[in-house]
């Protein structure tokens, strides 16, 4: 098997095939990982997995109600769900003795729960059932009627999805850089960190709703963070792991659909793969946080602590 | 209550469902739910037998081994883990070719224990948080899962595939003997590892550093729960899925959290309330045909949160409104006690026998208005301490109303009294203190503050002190 015939003819072959699925790729990824790096940065990632599960309810009602899986109604229902489920997390740690993360657990699980009920109730025979929670249906864009550019309609709206956050974060890079790293100093300077917060959720969620079809509910929380954590090893300056993480969206978004093509697996855990496989390169080899570098600085470290 | 209480009671329904074949439960849909009721309660159908005795076994250890993680803050390590073991079902699936309870068991277990590791090691060696390795293992775990299970369907193992299917979101019907046999090991051995391992655990759970000093070896120890842990959630998998499997650590626990305040109550209460929520599950999907067991399970476990978190004794949020409304009425109840008995006591109250106080001379001591003066004394009357005078406009205190008027007044004016003499405060400062804590002083408190100022008579401004025998 030779390399060419890897690595080049699918794409040479099938280019009308894989175009919508690659752009919705790499829509998906960049939209997730503009906003991850905020999530990391905050150390809230997990309340953008708890969103992401969240919205499935407010998704299952609106598609219950409407019988489709696209427009207005569907991202009104997420983001009602997705703020709902901020609002549940902040009330059940602040008002009772629970942690943080037993909150989060506790929401996003009840949450997704009725999201399943209400889908494998009505949605058994209809596009929306758990395989798309799971898997999503990034293969079948293909199969789709195309609108613009030979682009379906969902990957369209993706696209501007993805174009909106890259200009809200590059609008408000000052804002939410400070209430990243100082909500103190944000609020000094007339920001409202609580705002900035749910505004953050609210973006979250329309990404996730947006993404929905094609990565599912589960997958999302990994091009949420995935591209963030590996940028993070590689720079400390916010503007530099903005440009990385994007390195990352686009390599593992290419990577991914290869991999899926190569390996007869759904696109959205293939990137998901493919992502991680970067990460994991990245934690060996990077210069200065590196495993490698780790330990030839430090071959021992148990032993240095002992001495 | 200890384990011996309950084991028997176990082991009686593993006994009830020896003879059982593994059907499908809820396949009679047809019937109407009234009749399915019914045999869910009389146990006939074998399959339900089977599941009942497993979702009771696995509740019980989800809700024992979640109290240590919810203690711990580390509630979400069990999300982790849960995705974790996806890839491992699909090796042991693969290994075994079959639903091999066994090699399922251990491919899962061991994904699981290596997705912990990989959360501490990325911890340990970058700058990278919790939440974020948490976030990394969970999805990078997963989607080589569903790749792996989307590979095996590949190869024509389609037919075979539907048990596995069940592990994404649960389905207890899938649940058979060998599935039980499995379960009952697993969560016999949990429970004796808790029942031995309590106290080190305890430790560790509340002071790692303390834990670390006493001589414990507090890696080893965490290893082995982490052990635990996977099984615990491999054996609930099936039934539960792997979506939602952390929640039926997480909420039993939690709820338990609120409800008691020592760590072995709460160990009883979170494996009693994981009990409740599994078999609400399959109850709930026995009703309905070809609805997956997990999320009721989960939904089973968030109301009876839900209730605890509104109605718990002491920390429900119902339950401190009911309080903090109460003790706001009976604030402003004694103040408007007070309020009438110092106008009778600057003689400004009606001549006539015992006094009525006019209401417009009250709204002015208040400083109301006459609308809400009168809200508030039909309450008191409804308590019967206040009586409104006929025809006067006029309001009269009744017997025990004098009594309980002069019993805060003499609080207020011994607590003054108190400041200026034993505390050394100004006297033109103490009136606001003392607005404050006569509502909340005990008769034996006072007494106490009387005797140490050798029973006075007038407190800093002048004002008699009303004695304790009259009262």
């Amino acid at each position: 098997m030779s390399l060419h015939r890897v690595f080049v003819e699918p794409w040479q072959s099938h280019a009308a095939h894989y175009w919508p699925i690659c752009a919705m790729a790499m829509f998906v990824t960049v939209a997730c990982a503009l906003l991850g790096n905020y999530l990391v940065l905050r150390r809230i990632s997990l309340v953008g997995d708890a969103i992401s599960h969240s919205v499935l309810p407010g998704i299952a009602i609106a598609f219950i109600m409407t019988g489709s899986r696209t427009g207005t109604p569907m991202f009104i229902g997420a983001l009602v769900a997705g703020v709902a489920a901020t609002v549940f997390i902040e009330l059940l740690h602040s008002r009772s003795r629970l942690k943080q993360d037993a909150a989060i657990g506790i929401t996003f699980s009840t949450l997704f729960a009725i999201g399943v009920i209400l889908i494998s109730i009505h949605g058994a025979h209809t596009d929306l059932d758990l395989d798309c929670v799971l898997f999503g249906k990034m293969d079948f864009l293909s199969l789709k009627e195309t609108v613009f550019w030979g682009l379906p309609g969902v990957t369209i709206t993706m696209g501007v999805i993805a174009f909106c956050v890259g200009v809200l974060v590059i609008l408000f890079y000052k804002e939410l850089l400070v209430s990243c790293f100082d909500s103190a100093l944000a609020a000094s300077m007339g920001i409202n960190p609580k705002l900035v917060h749910y505004l953050l959720m609210s973006v979250l969620s329309v990404v996730v709703v947006g993404a929905f079809t094609s990565v599912g509910a589960i997958l999302v929380i990994a091009m949420l963070i995935l591209p963030a954590a590996t940028s993070c090893l590689l720079s400390e300056r916010l503007w530099v792991m903005m440009l990385l993480s994007l390195l990352h969206a686009f390599l593992s978004s290419l990577a991914g659909v290869h991999l899926a093509v190569a390996l007869q697996v759904p696109t959205a855990p293939a990137c998901v793969v493919a992502g991680m496989a970067i990460f994991v390169i990245v934690w060996i080899t990077s210069p200065r946080q590196g495993l490698i570098s780790l330990w030839l600085r430090n071959p021992r470290p148990e032993a240095s602590v002992e001495a | 209550m200890n384990v011996r209480s309950i084991t028997p009671v176990l082991v009686l329904l593993l006994v009830c469902s020896v003879d059982a074949q593994a059907a499908r439960i809820g396949e009679l849909t047809e019937n109407d739910p009234w009749q399915q009721v019914r045999r869910f309660f009389t146990f006939a159908d074998p399959g339900l037998r089977i599941a009942l005795a497993g979702a009771l076994l696995f509740g019980a250890a989800c809700g024992l081994l979640g109290s240590f993680i919810v203690v711990r803050k580390m509630a979400l390590i069990g999300d982790a883990i849960s995705h974790a073991v996806l890839p491992g079902v699909a090796l042991g699936f693969l290994w075994s070719m079959d639903k091999d309870p066994l090699a399922i068991l251990a491919g899962a277990t061991a994904a699981g224990l290596i997705g912990s590791l990989v959360v501490e090691l990325i911890q340990r060696t970058t700058k990278i948080k919790q939440d974020a390795a948490l976030g990394i293992v969970l999805a990078s775990f997963f989607a080589v899962g569903l790749c792996m299970m989307r590979m095996i369907q590949n190869t024509g193992a389609a037919s075979r595939i539907t048990g596995l299917k069940s592990y994404l979101f649960g389905d207890v019907a899938v649940l058979n003997r060998q599935d039980l046999v499995a379960i009952f090991v697993v969560v016999i051995v949990t429970i004796f590892l808790v029942i031995l391992l309590y106290r080190p655990l305890l430790t560790i759970g509340f002071d790692r550093e303390f834990a670390r000093s006493t001589g414990l070896p507090v890696r080893w120890l965490d290893c082995l729960f982490q052990l635990f842990l996977a099984f615990c959630i491999v054996v609930a998998l099936q039934a539960v899925g792997v979506v939602l499997v952390s929640a039926l650590l997480i909420t039993p626990a939690a709820t338990a959290y609120l409800l008691v305040n020592r760590m072995h109550h709460m160990l009883w209460v979170a494996a009693v309330f994981g009990m409740v929520s599994a078999v609400i599950g399959v109850f709930c999907s026995f009703l309905g045909s070809n609805l997956p067991t997990g999320p009721f399970m989960v939904l089973g476990a968030s109301s009876l949160f839900l209730l605890a978190y509104l109605f718990a004794p002491r920390h429900g949020r119902v339950t401190r409104w009911m309080y903090y409304r109460a003790r706001r009425r009976n604030v402003s109840n004694e103040n408007m006690l007070k309020s009438i008995y110092r106008i009778i006591e600057k003689g400004m109250a009606g001549k006539d026998g015992r006094a009525g106080v006019s209401m417009d001379l009250l709204a002015g001591e208040r400083q109301v208005s006459t609308a809400e003066l009168f809200g508030d004394l039909r309450r008191l009357r409804s308590l019967g301490v206040v009586e409104f005078v006929d025809g006067k406009g006029q309001v009269a205190l009744t017997e025990s109303g004098f009594r309980q008027a002069r019993r805060v007044v003499r609080k207020h004016r011994l607590w003054e009294l108190y400041l200026t003499n034993e505390a050394d405060y100004a006297s033109n400062h103490v009136h606001d203190d003392a607005e404050k804590i006569e509502h909340f002083l005990s008769e034996e408190k006072v007494a106490e503050i009387e005797r140490q100022l050798d029973f006075p008579d007038v407190d800093p401004h002048g004002q008699p002190i009303p004695g304790r025998d009259r009262v």
